[in-house]
């Protein structure tokens, strides 16, 4: 029983609250705010396993910029609570707790060696300085690929998502779904 | 008691199936979308642990590139969402069934 221990499961509640909230919560800010729960607790694990710089990454990217996108983007389209917990396909909870329960099974039997698995005691720390030698390093060519990647991506979603009647000084029309009580 | 790898890796499987629970019950594809980055850190966990008990830098290193990937992932998926719902306003993907013959 050291400090680690309670560390450990402290988070690993709070990472499993986080993640039941994520799935279970009606409204769709609240399972934002159960992954950010999650999150969190992850960036702690990080530092528990060394990893210092990954865990500041974790929370700038993560718990910073993507659940600050998420919560954007909810606010934007609005919180849909449209018949979104119903079962759609027959017996489909069972089903989702059959599934899950042997994943979980075949995971933990699977993963039985790990369970004995000893830190080998002679680790690096992953400081910025180790991380950034090795980045810089063995893997600079896919540091630069993901450099591609990023700028690929920013101007793909801003092609995306950009309305192109603004140019035209339009504002865009969204056209109502059928049945939904002529509410817009 | 001391933690070894193993506690992380059976708690980044909770979390990973959890996340994919999430994914086959929603229908909203903000949260499905969300149980994805749920499923994706469960799974950075588990290489980080590795990475701690194998003694290297390599399992950081490979949590790192997938946090970058997921990063552009996420501002595609959620640029593909509002457009989707600039047209259909909805964000059900039930109600997205427009590709069905």
């Amino acid at each position: 029983m050291n400090a680690e221990f309670f560390v450990f499961v402290i988070f690993g509640v709070a990472a499993l609250v986080g993640a039941v909230a994520l799935v279970m919560a009606r409204n769709t800010v609240y399972s934002a705010m159960g992954l950010l729960l999650t999150m969190l607790s992850i960036a702690v694990f990080y530092v528990l396993l060394d990893a210092h710089f990954l865990a500041v990454v974790q929370v700038i990217i993560y718990a910073g910029a993507v659940m600050t996108l998420f919560l954007f983007v909810i606010m934007l389209i609005g919180v849909d609570r449209s018949d979104d917990w119903e079962e759609q396909i027959p017996f489909q909870r069972p089903i989702v707790a059959i599934l899950g329960g042997g994943l979980i099974l075949l995971l933990l039997l699977a993963g039985q060696g790990a369970w004995t698995l000893r830190d080998s005691g002679v680790g690096q720390v992953g400081t910025i300085e180790e991380i950034s030698e090795a980045l810089f390093g063995t893997w600079m060519i896919p540091f630069q690929a993901t450099v591609l990647l990023l700028t690929v991506a920013a101007v793909g979603s801003v092609a995306l998502a950009r309305y192109e009647g603004v140019l035209r000084g339009e504002q865009p029309v969204i056209e109502p779904v059928v049945d939904d009580g002529g509410e817009q | 008691m001391t933690v070894t790898a193993g506690w992380y890796m059976a708690l980044a499987a909770a979390l990973f199936v959890i996340g994919g629970g999430g994914l086959l019950l929603r229908r909203n594809a903000l949260v499905m979308f969300m149980c994805i980055e749920l499923m994706l850190n469960a799974v950075n966990l588990t290489f980080v642990a590795a990475g701690k008990a194998v003694g290297n830098l390599d399992g950081q290193l490979a949590t790192l590139f997938v946090v970058v990937v997921a990063a552009a992932e996420v501002t595609v998926g959620l640029a593909i969402i509002i457009t989707v719902f600039r047209k259909r306003a909805t964000a059900s993907v039930d109600e997205l069934s427009g590709l069905k013959g």
